[in-house]
């Protein structure tokens, strides 16, 4: 995006008189202008924004660790009153411990058990943003009342802190294959587009070979394959790399086609024939035309990558258990009897839901701005 | 017509390199993974020693993998497809049945998806901005946001609180003793919600296609000389803009059948439906070779064969393409 800067300094150079009518916009500039007409888009964009924020901060706000197990299994969510022990009204919110009932095995509200919900309680160390060691948690329970907003799972761990630490799965994935896709289809969309000939022919090929294997059954085949014994962190990075791999192919053929067209411009016949190296040419003339494309289409392409992800966790092919995401936790729903009686355990995919809906609103408005027809 | 003829033919013809080269992918990567079929047969006393033996011989266990593909394709070329580890059925016989559910499934999804996204896409366009489009839109986002599986375990939990349906499942379990007419009512019981589920995903981005295409035709200029003709709203509408906005969609086709495959996958195996998307599941966590092959190298033949049909479509609808580029 040189060109704005090159023509201000062009207007300032030679024609003071330019700057009367006002700077001209840099296309950013008109991007967001447009943006913020959009209030929907405006609106997701602030969802995406607090949801990596909840991500980063996950070990802050959560307020247990996210593998530590209790002898509390399938506790509903704990109540929130606003009144204190002795029943008169007060804004800090109160909780209530659930005891289980051995006979009916089901909770209950133990009698007289509200206490205040305490805020910046010093629990188990972590590391905030991974440096910074801290004991304090957002907030937490008093004393024995343990204090699970979202209720625990089957081994008693607290669903909310789960929730947060598998946000920062799930929500990176996306980002991280995102940039893998992008790169891998940027690169050959354009050689493709550029050489033409043999090189485009064998390129696009594959991307049909690729493209014609169902997706899903393609992730499944490659996931189903990785040893169950795998390093967490390993089977994370595979996965991520298994995500990109089926997903390059259609974006390498839309970057062929633009890159095609733009191949013939007189710019990149005047590069060439000042002896511009293939791989500049690519990299300074010819990708940087498919930066609307590319934005708009990776926005939208997050959501199915996160998509993916949690369908194969949630077929207990992704991140496994004990390490959260979003898909696995769901897979303890596919008991029928926690799914009919269980409601909180349901909560991890109103998040996958609320996340890719978020995405696709920002990815939509995204588009409109930097669509010239719609400017006005 | 020859020159569709030709057309067909030639798309036939690529097909055949491909699905060469997705099945060799496939098997490549097969032999990537650690702990393989020959092991887990020759060290099980399952089989008999003869059983080893002729597999061995058939399907060249001794050879280095690269011969062992070739000889698999050969195979595979004359129609077999080996046998299953885990059921010792054929393979062919496995595939064929679940390709036929999973087909079922998908076609009565396709139908449903495309039955309620075409009429609901036009109502919105002709309707812009309308409570009834707003409330279309809505419906759209959420469709495509919400993952099939986890609209699938509501399914699942509807089934079970109102009763009204089974809960998964293809067939009750005294399926065997019924009669033709409830064996039919017995499937389409079953088969309900997860059309439903799958049909309602796949709904919403034809809708918001359809609607798109639809408001940009109206905005053509023949429209407008349509109307200024005195035809009526309902003319213009149906003969005049549906015929020229529904052509974009037919590229929509092949990949909404691409979505359906995928996704009926999940659903499969959410709501137990014995399904191909289920079947390569079980096989790939099971490891059984042949079983992934053959699975695998017919779903792409599908996902290739509904691509086909809408290039097909696409070249009777628009003679560009027809005559090649």
């Amino acid at each position: 995006m040189s060109l704005p800067a090159t023509h201000a300094a062009a207007s300032t150079a030679d024609d003071p008189g330019a700057l009367e009518d006002g700077p001209s916009e840099t296309p950013w500039q008109l991007t967001w202008r447009q943006l913020r007409k959009n209030r929907v888009a405006m609106v997701a964009g602030a969802v995406v924004i607090l949801l990596y924020l909840m991500a980063i901060l996950a070990n802050f706000l959560s307020p247990y660790p996210m593998t530590e197990r209790s002898d509390r299994v399938y506790q509903p969510p704990s109540p929130i009153v606003f009144h204190d022990a002795r029943g008169r009204f007060s804004l800090l919110p109160h909780t209530e411990r659930l005891d289980l009932d051995i006979e009916s095995q089901e909770y209950h509200v133990a009698r007289d058990s509200i206490t205040p919900i305490r805020f910046f309680v010093r629990g188990e160390e972590y590391r905030l943003l991974g440096i910074l060691p801290l004991r304090t948690h957002l907030f937490g329970g008093q004393g024995d009342t343990a204090f699970h907003p979202l209720g625990t799972d089957t081994e008693g761990r607290d669903v909310f802190s789960r929730l947060l630490v598998g946000s920062q799965i799930s929500l990176s994935i996306g980002i991280i294959a995102i940039c893998i896709t992008f790169s891998i289809g940027l690169l050959i969309g354009g050689a493709a587009g550029y050489f033409g000939g043999a090189i485009d022919n064998v390129l696009m090929r594959l991307c049909e070979v690729i493209q014609s294997i169902p997706t899903f059954y393609l992730l499944i085949a490659l996931a189903g394959l990785l040893p169950p014994t795998l390093d967490p962190r390993l089977t994370f990075l595979l996965i991520i790399v298994i995500l990109s791999f089926v997903g390059w192919a259609g974006l390498a053929r839309v970057i062929r086609g633009i890159s095609l067209a733009t191949r013939e411009l007189e710019y990149v016949q005047a590069a060439r024939a000042l002896g511009v190296s293939d791989f500049n040419i690519i990299r300074r003339h010819i990708l940087p035309g498919t930066f609307t494309y590319a934005t708009v289409s990776a926005t939208l392409a997050i959501p199915g990558y996160i998509l993916a992800e949690s369908g194969l966790s949630f077929l207990g092919l992704g991140i496994k258990i004990p390490v959260p995401s979003w898909g696995n936790m769901l897979s303890a729903a596919q008991d029928l009897e926690v799914l009919t009686s269980k409601f909180w355990m349901l909560t991890p995919g109103l998040m996958i839901f609320i996340t890719v809906l978020a995405f696709n609103f920002l990815g939509d408005g995204l588009r409109d701005a930097l669509d010239p027809k719609l400017r006005r | 017509m020859p020159a569709m003829i030709r057309f067909i033919l030639k798309r036939l013809l690529t097909m055949i390199p491909m699905l060469i080269g997705i099945s060799f992918l496939c098997f490549a990567v097969l032999q990537l993974a650690p702990g393989d079929y020959v092991h887990t047969m020759m060290s099980s006393d399952q089989f008999s020693e003869e059983l080893k033996r002729s597999v061995i011989r058939e399907f060249g266990m001794d050879k280095p993998w690269p011969v062992q593909y070739l000889l698999w394709l050969w195979n595979a070329l004359h129609l077999k497809f080996g046998v299953s580890l885990a059921t010792r059925q054929s393979v062919a016989t496995v595939i064929w049945q679940r390709m036929g559910n999973t087909l079922l499934l998908s076609a009565c999804a396709f139908v449903v998806a495309w039955g309620t996204a075409i009429p609901l896409g036009v109502l919105s366009a002709v309707k812009r901005n309308s409570v009834v489009d707003r409330a279309c839109s809505l419906l759209a986002y959420s469709g495509i946001s919400v993952p099939g599986f986890f609209v699938a375990l509501l399914a699942m939990l509807f089934a079970q609180r109102s009763g009204w349906f089974p809960i998964g499942g293809m067939h009750s379990p005294d399926f065997d003793e019924m009669n033709a007419r409830e064996q039919f009512v017995d499937t389409a019981r079953h088969l309900l919600l997860p059309t439903l589920v799958l049909g309602l995903a796949g709904c919403a981005g034809i809708m918001r296609q359809m609607r798109g295409s639809m408001l940009d035709t109206l905005h053509e200029n023949f429209i407008s000389a349509a109307r200024a003709r005195g035809l009526p709203e309902r003319a213009v509408i149906f003969k005049h803009a549906l015929r020229n906005a529904i052509n974009p969609l037919i590229t929509l086709l092949g990949f909404s059948l691409a979505g359906l495959l995928s996704g009926s996958a999940l659903v499969e195996n959410v709501m137990a439906w014995p399904g191909l998307g289920r079947l390569i599941l079980e096989s790939v966590l099971s490891k059984d070779t042949f079983l992934v092959m053959g699975a695998f190298t017919m779903g792409a033949a599908l996902l290739m064969a509904g691509n086909l049909v809408s290039d097909i479509l696409l070249a009777v609808t628009d003679p560009r393409i027809r005559m090649g580029r």
